[in-house]
């Protein structure tokens, strides 16, 4: 088992035969992903990297039968791809793209919410399972299958939690970027719900960051409901206040949103926090006894 | 990014929200043809600056003659503004605004962001206007009625008059908010801002509502559809460095440390910082060059970062998933060989390439550290802006 995807996940792409459409997709195919398709308004009856192009998701739906979306549309497209997905049923729906405006996704969730879809992203890696599914722009071969469950606001310190477990011979169930947008589609709660349901996590990840207060929401959450152990690293202890520190949503604002806040939240919860970013496997390591 | 009082200003007058009559001014002269065209025998005179607390820091000054312009002016004008809420160098003021008088009978606030535990836009209306809100909202935080926008249906006059009766208005200042109020949503909807802040409202000596200041704030991914606000941007608020970064598509911010930072990935330069300090050193600076960086944004970075004399050591910390390590080691080396590079460099690569990147750096002949891990890299660094 995993969560959201595995090996049977049929995969289409929208704004597939563009740069990056194009090149993410050859490599989730050579990952193993079972990619069906791709959308490209205009380019329907083509052929794309040896897939069937359709000129609307509904089409790619028809015919298809994808069960999840990767979106890599420019930014001022995407609310529009979102929505269309979400209208057309697609139950998961991966948006990779950075930089869309905050009130678009004001209005994209609330569809996405009321069609029963589920979104990840956007500003994020995406979602692998490990030896099965590649969807996103994570490195595959730093992956191992596994049996850490890892979520995380951030690409790159999700390649480093990855690199860790991966070294200590752990490896990984699912790897989940929830991106590092002020309005991302899924929160970490959203996620720590499927790895304390999956049979194949038998440890947690989170890797979060300042600004905003999901790791407090999900603090409160794991006291509650997570009974697998959960290792934690924050982001940006050093980040000064009103600075936003590349991604939309890592700004400490008002003194609300400080890495010190989140921290005290995770411990107060039981989590096994760790202050240092190289840190993260061994924090596994210690909590689990592997 | 953010806009100046005086432009938020021209956006209410647009949506017809009462605003006082006033000019925006870049000289004494200037300023006291202002007063004459408003009239009257008492004007505001206001420091054009992207921080609050003007008035504290002696930004704002309530002037009754030609000589008091000119004077206010003349002590301002070309300098920079300390205040509450900017660093100690201030911020520099090259615009005044010029005023009409209002009579103030009482001060509210009214506000809005985009709350993100709610995913909504959310309203903020006080009867402790004029003071900072913050204040009002940790000691008496039932004293701010809050209203949120439903994103698809937009917002409603019900609310407005909600929240107007709360505040305990009349009914004619009832009308009034809700004016206000529809204006300023839909501005907020309208423009892609992040943040607005009308702080006080007041109600003048006649009972009218009346907006005294504006503060807005506009999320920066939404620029590119609004031209106008564009135009709007004031370079001399911003940082020199941060705003050169940016037109290189890098994501910097000045610190005060001593140890210069070149990462992929905002998470991962903020963990870099964090780590830094774990080592016992200061970060200079978080940068990240972005997922899509080629060699010439590297060596930009590069730049950018040997420009803060302050530093003494660079960290290059890369994690390369779509960034290949090898393209950044040339990019180092071409800038090393463009600028000179006499400090110290740590470098660490992981991921795609890296083994290719460190291969490149050695052959290079550069003097450059290179670091076997996370850890061992800021220990490196940390030592060498010590000089051990």
């Amino acid at each position: 088992m995993s969560v959201l995807i595995n090996k049977n996940t049929k995969v289409i792409c929208q704004g597939f035969t563009g740069k990056q459409g194009t090149f993410h997709s050859e490599q989730a195919i050579a990952y193993g992903t079972k990619m069906v398709g791709g959308v490209t308004p205009g380019k329907g009856n083509q052929t794309h990297l040896g897939l069937p192009v359709f000129n609307t998701v509904r089409d790619a739906v028809d015919q298809v039968k994808p069960d999840a979306t990767v979106i890599y549309v420019p930014a001022p497209y995407c609310m529009d791809s979102i929505v269309e997905a979400a209208d057309c049923g697609i139950e998961l729906i991966i948006c990779i793209t950075e930089g869309i405006p905050v009130l678009d996704m004001l209005k994209a969730k609330c569809y996405v919410e009321a069609s029963g879809s589920r979104l990840i992203g956007p500003n994020c890696p995406g979602v692998i399972t490990p030896d099965e599914c590649k969807i996103g722009i994570m490195p595959g071969y730093i992956h191992q299958k596994g049996k850490v469950g890892i979520v995380s606001r951030s690409g790159t310190l999700t390649y480093e939690a990855v690199h860790q477990t991966t070294a200590l011979g752990f490896g990984q169930s699912t790897c989940v970027g929830i991106g590092g947008d002020p309005i991302p589609g899924s929160n970490f709660i959203d996620i720590l719900e499927l790895f304390q349901n999956d049979p194949q996590t038998e440890a947690i990840v989170m890797v979060g960051e300042i600004g905003g207060t999901a790791e407090e929401e999900a603090a409160e959450f794991i006291k509650h409901n997570v009974t697998k152990p959960v290792v934690s690293y924050i982001a940006g202890v050093t980040a000064p206040a009103g600075k936003r520190m590349g991604h939309a949503g890592a700004i400490i604002s008002g003194g609300k949103g400080t890495a010190e806040e989140k921290f005290k939240a995770l411990r107060a919860a039981g989590v096994h926090t760790v202050e240092s970013p190289a840190e993260i496997g061994l924090g596994v390591k210690e909590i689990t006894g592997w | 990014m953010n806009l100046h009082e005086y432009q938020g200003k021209e956006l209410f007058r647009q949506y017809g929200l009462p605003v006082s009559k006033g000019f925006a001014v870049k000289s004494a002269a200037e300023a006291v043809k202002a007063s004459q065209e408003i009239g009257g025998n008492m004007w505001v005179i206001k420091a054009q600056v992207h921080a609050g607390g003007r008035g504290k820091a002696g930004g704002v000054k309530l002037v009754k003659t030609a000589d008091e312009i000119t004077a206010f002016c003349d002590r301002l004008l070309g300098t920079r503004l300390v205040t509450y809420q900017t660093d100690a160098d201030g911020q520099p003021v090259n615009t005044i605004l010029v005023e009409s008088c209002t009579d103030i009978a009482k001060e509210l606030y009214l506000g809005a962001v985009v709350d993100r535990a709610s995913r909504r836009i959310v309203f903020m209306a006080s009867t402790e206007g004029g003071v900072e809100i913050e204040e009002v909202a940790h000691s008496t935080p039932e004293k701010i009625l809050k209203m949120e926008i439903d994103p698809l249906v937009g917002p409603q006059p019900y609310q407005a008059r909600e929240l107007a009766f709360k505040l305990g208005l009349n009914d004619v200042q009832v009308g009034q908010f809700t004016k206000i109020f529809m204006g300023l949503a839909k501005m907020f909807q309208d423009y892609d801002f992040s943040l607005l802040e009308i702080n006080p409202l007041v109600i003048t000596e006649e009972g009218n509502l009346h907006c005294l200041d504006a503060k807005i704030n506009v999320d920066d991914n939404a620029l590119y559809r609004h031209t106008r606000l564009q135009e709007m941007r004031d370079p001399s608020q911003e940082d020199p460095r941060e705003e050169l970064a940016m037109r290189h598509g890098i994501n910097y911010v000045s610190l005060e440390g001593d140890i210069g930072c070149m990462v992929n990935g905002a998470g991962l330069a903020m963990a870099t910082m964090d780590i830094i300090k774990l080592s016992g050193g200061k970060p200079a600076n978080f940068l990240d060059v972005g997922g899509g960086a080629d060699k010439a944004r590297v060596v930009e970075a590069f730049k950018l970062i040997l420009s803060d004399e302050s530093v003494k050591a660079v960290l290059v910390n890369i994690f390369g998933g779509i960034v290949r390590c090898d393209m950044i080691a040339e990019g180092i080396i071409d800038a090393v060989a463009e600028v000179g590079v006499k400090i110290p460099v740590v470098v660490r690569l992981e991921g795609t390439n890296a083994e290719l990147g460190s291969k490149k750096l050695a052959d290079s002949g550069l003097n450059i550290i290179a670091a076997t891990g996370f850890t061992d890299a800021a220990q490196k660094v940390v030592a060498a802006a010590k000089g051990v």
